[in-house]
């Protein structure tokens, strides 16, 4: 039974990708054309490499959501919804999609779901998983990073997952390895499965993607949680509103394709859902909040905010939350809360991911 | 021992000259221009289809030594400087130690001499240590040789240090090099304060971060008569202000870098550490007046900011990366291509902002080819067409975001005091 929706999908999607994008599955991100538009490889890679150099960087790597198609998104939202429905039925575990494979997951920046969540989803798919915490400070030499992810890549490790506090470490490090690189968060950059997570809870939630209006209330400033959300979210084709306090909401996200929405009690209002992010406490010490409290009291979703939605809105969060900073304790639990939701897609959306990637035979 | 230049086309904006003229060298002095001198006896260069200029002079490079020789050395960026058309350059302070005394000062005249080729103008440092606290030995560093004084890499952001280094260098007439970076604004960012910062997720550099620190400098050298010059700008609205300023009776010069001229922000797209600079590349905007700055005499002077760092520092990751550009070999030719042959700028314009308006600002004398200068020129050549390969830098420093763009106006024989120090 499981086997033959398995098969169903999979043939659907692998033919949505040979329509879409030829007989290469493969997803080009926007940092991929940059780097092999803007970047000469220099003859070190090359011989790193041998016969790939036409190809140094293809659709191996999942770096961010900016550039990635409608229909690029929907299929791998598709495989995340097969996968949702596989997760529920524990006794179909492990699949064999990843037999023989190993993923690394290598953080620079400490994480429990993500971690965790990309952890799962390999050993879901019948592969392996080696865990890398560094203890190195977020200022850690590019080389060093470099060279630990070189290390893995000469045991045979297949993909690396990677966080670091630096925006762009991905980025260098899948200009210098041939295995597919996965951007599991990079400083203020992007978060993309994060965001692919978050748009399967939305479409569960109202069956549809197109003409929803989203607000991202909070630091939008320094959230990659925010900004892979509003590129995946404006590609299909939500309405995307920022609210928080001034210091923390740059105007010119506005050419990024989003709106301010300089009244929260009315935007909550419009919004079918608030996207809530985390604040940090070291804001307030960089001089950009006053306090937390005042924070809470402008900003924070409590009783009397949670009032104001429409109906069908939701209320979701990145995690971790600061209960009684962001949410209060109440809202958290309420009926609204897709919180735990998101948890569980986290799994199914990185299956698809890694899927998509890994399997299949490659080089 | 005598030198006659043949058949060229002289484009020397100090003499107002721009047309077929023949020179005739003495002793490593120009002794007579004219429109057609007969060879009598002396060697003779034939330039018949090339274009002589005065030698560039670049008011900010960096030469890394001592300290950074890994970078850089003295004798790589002279060698460096003469491919790209220059005769003179200046050697910036930031070194290890910090060219803040005579010494240091004396030690990096005589590793130029070793070297050979172009002349070094020290630029001494404004603050011991570039420390900005104390000022350093300004008069004795000015008996050894500097032209100038800088605390570049960073401004000076104590403002009673500023004012008391500017009254104390009018004793001497040297001008105070500004880097206009209001550290307090500018902490952590790492590119343009725009749409690109936002998208890469990195800290941003505003424009307020030139302009508050500017404003102070700006009031401070008219309340003091001192003389400052504005290094790398970079913004729209420091053009204007500068402008005003001059207009004001205020003593200030300006120079603008090739890069701020030719690139914007989303140059760094990809997190592409080679367009990580500071000042940082700005929006289209911005370009735009810079390029209106030059001409209508807001900006002085054009200026590399040549920064050269090794390939394993800008081959890491964006943030670790460090901020700089190397300039000396494609200066010119960028500018040549990309704003002479499309009609931006005169040609004359380009060579005076490049020759003799920066000699007149480090007040030596160079940058013109009248008879009784020095014979430091250049000969270019208008058709022969490059790529360019930074790997083939004669600079240790390869960090360009120009690689593989096509250029022509190529340097192909670099002269001063009438000897041959490069050619194709």
């Amino acid at each position: 039974m499981v086997e033959e929706t398995w098969f169903g999908v999979l043939a659907e999607y692998m033919a949505r990708q040979q329509a879409g994008l030829g007989e290469e599955v493969a997803i080009m991100t926007y940092d991929d054309v940059e780097y092999s538009e803007r970047f000469d490889y220099n003859d070190n890679s090359k011989q790193q490499a041998p016969g790939k150099e036409t190809k140094r960087v293809d659709g191996r790597h999942f770096l961010g959501t900016y550039g990635l198609s409608a229909d690029e998104i929907d299929s791998l939202l598709n495989l995340a919804e097969y996968y949702c429905r596989v997760n529920n039925d524990s006794a179909s575990l492990p699949l064999e999609v990843l037999r023989g494979k190993m993923l690394a997951n290598l953080f620079f920046e400490p994480s429990t779901r993500t971690r965790l969540s990309f952890a799962r989803a390999a050993v879901n798919l019948g592969g392996e998983v080696v865990e890398l915490e560094s203890k190195m400070s977020s200022l850690v030499k590019g080389e060093s990073v470099l060279d630990t992810a070189l290390t893995l890549q000469a045991m045979g490790v297949d993909a690396l997952v990677v966080r670091h506090a630096a925006a762009g470490v991905p980025a260098f490090l899948a200009h210098s390895l041939s295995i597919p690189i996965i951007n599991a968060g990079d400083g203020a950059h992007e978060h993309p499965t994060q965001a692919l997570l978050d748009l399967l809870t939305i479409r569960q939630e109202f069956g549809r993607l197109q003409g929803l209006t989203a607000l991202l209330l909070g630091d939008i400033r320094h959230s990659r949680v925010a900004r892979s959300n509003l590129y995946a979210m404006r590609t299909c084709g939500l309405r995307v509103r920022l609210a928080g306090p001034p210091t923390l909401v740059p105007e010119e996200m506005t050419r990024l394709g989003a709106e301010l929405a300089p009244d929260v009690d009315g935007a909550l209002r419009e919004a079918d859902v608030v996207y809530v992010l985390r604040i940090q406490h070291e804001r307030q010490q960089a001089g950009m909040l006053p306090s937390l409290a005042e924070y809470r009291s402008f900003y924070g979703i409590d009783a009397r905010r949670q009032f104001l939605l429409s109906d069908k809105a939701v209320i979701m969060h990145p995690g971790p939350i600061n209960i009684g900073v962001e949410l209060t304790a109440e809202v958290y639990a309420s009926a609204r809360s897709r919180v735990l939701r998101q948890v569980s897609n986290g799994v199914a959306v990185r299956m698809a991911v890694l899927h998509h990637l890994l399997s299949g035979p490659r080089n | 021992m005598e030198l006659l230049i043949r058949g060229g086309t002289l484009v020397d904006p100090s003499q107002g000259l721009h047309g077929q003229y023949d020179l005739l060298i003495r002793d490593g002095v120009v002794v007579k221009v004219a429109e057609s001198l007969a060879p009598s006896g002396e060697k003779v260069l034939e330039a018949a289809g090339k274009t002589i200029l005065p030698g560039l002079v670049d008011l900010h490079t960096h030469l890394r030594e001592p300290g950074f020789e890994e970078k850089e050395t003295v004798e790589s960026a002279c060698r460096a400087a003469a491919t790209g058309g220059f005769t003179s350059i200046t050697a910036m302070p930031n070194t290890d130690p910090v060219m803040d005394d005579g010494r240091t000062v004396e030690y990096v005249r005589l590793l130029s001499c070793r070297a050979g080729g172009v002349r070094v103008w020290p630029v001494g440092a404004v603050s011991k240590g570039l420390a900005g606290r104390e000022l350093a030995e300004i008069g004795l560093m000015y008996r050894s040789g500097i032209r100038a004084v800088t605390d570049d890499g960073r401004g000076v952001s104590c403002a009673r240090l500023l004012k008391n280094a500017l009254l104390y260098c009018r004793q001497f007439e040297l001008p105070l090099f500004e880097h206009c970076e209001e550290e307090a604004l500018a902490a952590g960012g790492q590119v343009h304060d725009g749409v690109a910062a936002l998208r890469l997720g990195l800290p941003g550099l505003p424009a307020s971060a030139e302009t508050v620190m500017l404003a102070r400098d700006l009031l401070l050298a008219a309340e003091t008569g001192g003389r400052v010059h504005i290094m790398h700008l970079s913004t729209a609205r420091a053009v204007e202000m500068i402008r005003q300023a001059k207009a004001e009776g205020v003593r200030v010069t300006a120079e603008v870098t090739p890069h701020h001229l030719l690139l914007t922000e989303d140059a760094v797209l990809g997190f592409n550490t080679y367009a990580k600079v500071k000042p940082p590349l700005r929006t289209a905007a911005d370009m735009q007046a810079l390029r209106q700055g030059l001409l209508d005499g807001a900006i002085d002077a054009i200026a590399t900011d040549h920064a050269p760092h090794t390939e394993a520092e800008k081959a890491g990751d964006f943030l670790s990366s460090p901020f700089g550009i190397a300039g000396l070999e494609t200066a010119f030719p960028l500018l040549y291509t990309y704003l002479v042959r499309t009609g931006v700028i005169p040609l004359d314009l380009l060579v005076g902002k490049m020759s003799r308006t920066p000699a007149a600002i480090l007040g030596i004398p160079h940058g013109s080819l009248a008879p009784g200068f020095a014979a430091d020129l250049v000969l270019i050549d208008t058709e022969q067409e490059l790529t360019i390969d930074r790997r083939r830098f004669l600079s240790r420093g390869k960090n360009s975001p120009f690689h593989g763009w096509q250029v022509t106006g190529l340097p192909v024989l670099t002269m001063v005091s009438g000897k041959v120090v490069w050619m194709s």
